[in-house]
């Protein structure tokens, strides 16, 4: 197993962008430890029905493909040529005008010219060009095609797991050519022949058993609710409730299992049950559909299907009225772009409106699925939230727009609304690393695990200076984020590149301004953490 | 092999223009003069056609719009319509701006390490240099409907005068053609002088921009400096579209080679990169509304997959959700 040792920052940073003598189809992939994750596990391989379950390793000289491994994947480029619109023009449109290069996080992390979009197109282009076009088969090289060999496979698998599908180099390209949907069709094929990485099988084929990423059992799940229930208790002196699997109820509630595993996500999900409990939301959480986020995402199309299909299958189940989706990225791809196509139509569900303020929201209106920041704003601009900014003074704030969100929906102005009524100090990142240029936390896209940290910490470098930008500027001390996998990678991010600065959810900064009714003097956040001038009162 | 492709474009184009030399100097020149012109022509028509019906064919499974601005949600929000836009009003607008515009292209940054952190800066000059390109390209062509029309149309000649507005030198040089050559020299210099650039272009990048280079100086050289006889051109070029072709004579080698090249162009356009002008207007992620939960996209392959029910699920973890306390389906 790799033994992987993350550089130091000041070494880390020393970063080159002069591409290498050798061309690139002659230079080698090299599996340095830190930049890769581990192989897929048999166990989880199996439990899904995926291909070719084996111990193997990338950094292994044999991967134990098939022995027809070739024609597998020549076969099924061409089903998804045939399927993909998209992949059949991506993989022909592009003129490589670079625009995309230097846009990458990953590449301006790394300054290996294989993390450019373009070339991380062209490792799989050469291969489309040598057996799906004339030129390619005539002229091999000199029309930019070659053969497909294990060392190609191999250099696929380290640069297509080297990809968050963050879409950010999509927006720069002049015909709109999305590096997310070849790296999306890049890993699918690789999963035809049993290469993929245990960070990403190993939550999905739990999620596909246990309802949730993290394997949780029912019973698990109620436990965490119920102790975030008494941190409630403690922190505000309101005992919220924690209804669970409940039939007519008239939302079902899905968030990310992130959210209810661990900190930071924790405070979140304490701050989605907070308002829920103030406006006396008829709601339910499900265990079986315990995860809003979706790894079949990063797996294959048919993956995100058979793992979505839980939501409206338990909405259905349970009868509610509409689904409310809490904060997550990835997750809301998933739901804005593919859940009424592949599992819809919910024409068993009713066009959303909310029970508190009366606002149908008819940007919902056949995918019947609301995102918590379009909810929660609604609810502050009809004044249904007493808030009590002051309560965060003690911290000062950024806002880090998640990927998906940003750019696979356009939720902007919606938790920049909610922040700016919970917070007095909210300060922005520079305007090339925010909405839909913003960067990315280097870990999405099942690339979050701890054997890719220096990759990660390269990847999410971008992200870290703007933060730091704003640290030294204003004294941000507070990075908040709508995502679950945000949360997780961006604290090591922070830790590394810009100690000092924690993370958060924007509801947990809600639930702290939120004014509870009978809640006891607040003397403490969400944390535990003093509340500024509140502390003090206190010790008197 | 950073000199390679750059020195096969090179050789190509050389060889191309000494087959026109070759060809201009013999009876041959009728195959230049008669035939290759229809040739070229419906390889040009029918690989366009067929290359954009290829692409038209796949279906389009999941709208998968990458938005640039708000979305359309709360109605106090202001959405962004030409970002992300919400219906096909707001699609157009985006597509205008696109190929009109090249707005993505607009938004190009470069990025530096400086002091340890990396500094974006503002990078148009990819926007300006190819925008300047695509529009003289574009003028020109259309100027060049002058040899195909008679009498030529007043807005051809009117395009003509503004082009030549200036005045400059005898006779006027184009504004059009001034800009054309600027353009493709600043994108050809660019591929060569940036080492990224240089480490991702193919022979075919190179080749591109030499053959056009190609066509636009020799287009020059015979306006300026070896002038062609327009008349016999023009009767040459009304010939090719009233189907009598007439051999024109004493029109000098400099314009058997700019023939040579566009024909070149015309005949290898379908089949080469330059296609992104048919394709641009079939990218998913900018050709569809950002209306995902408003209107159900469909995927007419959408298959059934094998899920993990709530039975089953209910079925493995009975006795613990019993002892949770949670409601069961079945007791």
């Amino acid at each position: 197993m790799a033994d992987a040792k993350t550089p130091k920052p000041d070494e880390l940073i020393a970063i080159r962008y002069t591409p290498p003598e050798t061309p690139w189809m002659e230079t080698p992939t090299v599996f340095r430890p830190g930049t890769w994750s581990y192989s897929g596990n048999v166990k989880s391989l199996t439990a899904l029905g995926l291909p070719n379950p084996r111990a193997w390793q990338p950094s292994d000289a044999d991967w134990k493909l098939p022995e027809n491994w070739q024609s597998i994947i020549l076969e099924g480029m061409k089903e998804r040529l045939e399927k993909y619109r998209s992949f059949r023009l991506f993989m022909e449109l592009c003129v490589r005008c670079g625009a995309c290069a230097d846009k990458c996080h990953f590449y301006i992390g790394s300054g290996d010219p294989k993390n450019m979009p373009v070339l991380r197109a062209e490792l799989l282009r050469s291969v489309y060009r040598r057996y799906f076009t004339e030129s390619g088969r005539r002229f091999g090289k000199l029309a930019g095609a070659r053969d497909l060999t294990v060392d190609v496979l191999k250099e696929w698998f380290y640069y297509f797991y080297q990809c968050t599908e963050c879409r950010r180099c999509s927006v720069f390209c002049p015909y709109g050519i999305d590096q997310a949907e070849i790296t999306m069709m890049g890993r699918e094929l690789l999963n035809l022949v049993g290469c993929n990485i245990n960070w990403v099988t190993e939550p999905a084929a739990n999620c596909f058993r246990t309802g949730n990423h993290l394997g949780i059992q029912p019973g698990g799940v109620k436990d965490m609710l119920e102790f975030m229930a008494d941190d409630i208790a403690d922190r505000t002196g309101v005992r919220v409730e924690v209804p669970l699997n409940k039939k007519g109820a008239e939302i079902l509630f899905v968030t990310p299992s992130g959210d209810y595993f661990a900190d930071p996500g924790t405070y979140t999900c304490m701050g989605y049950m907070m308002l829920f409990h103030e406006i006396g939301l008829n709601y339910t959480f499900s265990t079986y559909a315990s995860e809003g986020g979706n790894f079949g995402l990063f797996t294959s199309s048919e993956m995100i299907k058979r793992l979505n299909a839980k939501l409206y299958a338990e909405a259905k189940r349970l009868g509610v009225k509409w689904i409310l989706g809490g904060e997550c990225g990835h997750m809301w791809r998933v739901i804005h772009q593919y859940m009424d196509t592949m599992n819809g139509p919910a024409d068993f569900l009713e066009e959303p409106v909310s029970p508190i303020t009366g606002t149908p929201f008819v940007n919902a209106r056949s995918t019947k699925m609301v995102h918590i920041a379009e909810f929660t704003s609604d609810l502050i601009r009809n004044g249904k939230l007493k808030l009590d900014p002051s309560r965060n003074d003690h911290l000062r704030v950024t806002f880090h727009d998640s990927c998906n969100p940003a750019r696979a929906m356009g939720l902007f102005e919606e938790p920049r609304f909610i922040i700016s009524h919970a917070c007095n100090h909210f300060h922005e990142m520079a305007e090339d690393t925010i909405r839909e240029k913003t960067l990315c936390c280097g870990g999405g896209a099942g690339l979050g695990n701890d054997e890719n940290m220096e990759m990660r910490m390269r990847g999410g470098m971008p992200r870290a200076m703007a933060v730091k930008q704003v640290k030294e500027k204003h004294g941000v001390n507070r990075l908040a984020c709508m995502c679950a996998i945000d949360r997780a990678t961006l604290t090591s991010l922070m830790d590394y590149w810009v100690p000092g600065v924690t993370v958060t959810g924007v509801h947990e900064l809600l639930a702290n301004a939120l004014i509870m009714k009978r809640e006891k003097n607040r003397t403490t956040d969400l944390r535990g953490e003093p509340i500024e001038g509140k502390a003090a009162d206190e010790t008197l | 092999m950073i000199g390679k492709p750059l020195g096969i474009s090179v050789l190509a184009i050389l060889i191309l223009t000494l087959s026109a030399l070759g060809i201009a100097f013999t009876p041959l020149s009728f195959l230049l003069t008669a035939l290759l012109p229809y040739a070229a022509f419906a390889v040009f028509i029918g690989g366009f056609v067929y290359r954009v019906v290829n692409w038209a064919k796949a279906p389009v499974p999941f709208r998968i719009t990458t938005t640039c601005g708000q979305q359309t949600s709360l109605p106090w929000i202001k959405n962004n319509s030409l970002e992300s836009p919400a219906d096909v009003w707001g699609v157009i607008g985006r597509m205008a701006l696109e190929v009109f515009l090249f707005r993505s292209l607009f938004r190009n940054t470069d990025v530096a390490i400086v002091g340890k952190r990396p500094v974006y800066g503002s990078a148009k000059w990819l926007w300006f240099f190819g925008l300047l390109f695509h529009w003289s390209l574009l003028i020109i062509v259309l100027r060049h409907l002058r040899f195909f029309i008679e009498p030529i149309t007043p807005w051809i000649n009117g395009l003509s005068a503004v082009d030549g507005f200036f005045e400059i030198g005898v006779p006027t040089l184009y504004l059009s053609d001034g800009a054309l050559l600027l353009g493709l020299t600043f994108l050809f210099l660019r591929r060569l002088v940036v080492p990224q650039l240089r480490y991702i272009s193919l022979v075919t990048d190179y080749f591109a921009l030499l053959l056009l280079l190609g066509i636009v100086t020799t287009g020059l050289l015979m306006r300026h400096f070896f002038p062609a006889d327009l008349i016999q051109i023009k009767n040459m070029a009304l010939g090719w579209i009233t189907f009598v072709p007439a051999m024109p004579k004493e029109v000098g080698p400099v314009f058997y080679i700019h023939l040579c090249f566009v024909f070149t162009l015309l005949a290898w356009f379908p089949f080469s990169k330059l296609m992104h002008m048919g394709g641009i207007f079939l990218s998913p992620t900018r050709n569809l509304a950002n209306d995902n939960r408003m209107r159900r996209h469909l995927n007419p392959w959408n298959a059934p997959v094998k899920v993990h029910t709530y039975e089953e699920y209910e079925d493995e973890f009975r006795e613990k959700m019993k002892l949770a306390g949670l409601p069961l389906e079945k007791e």
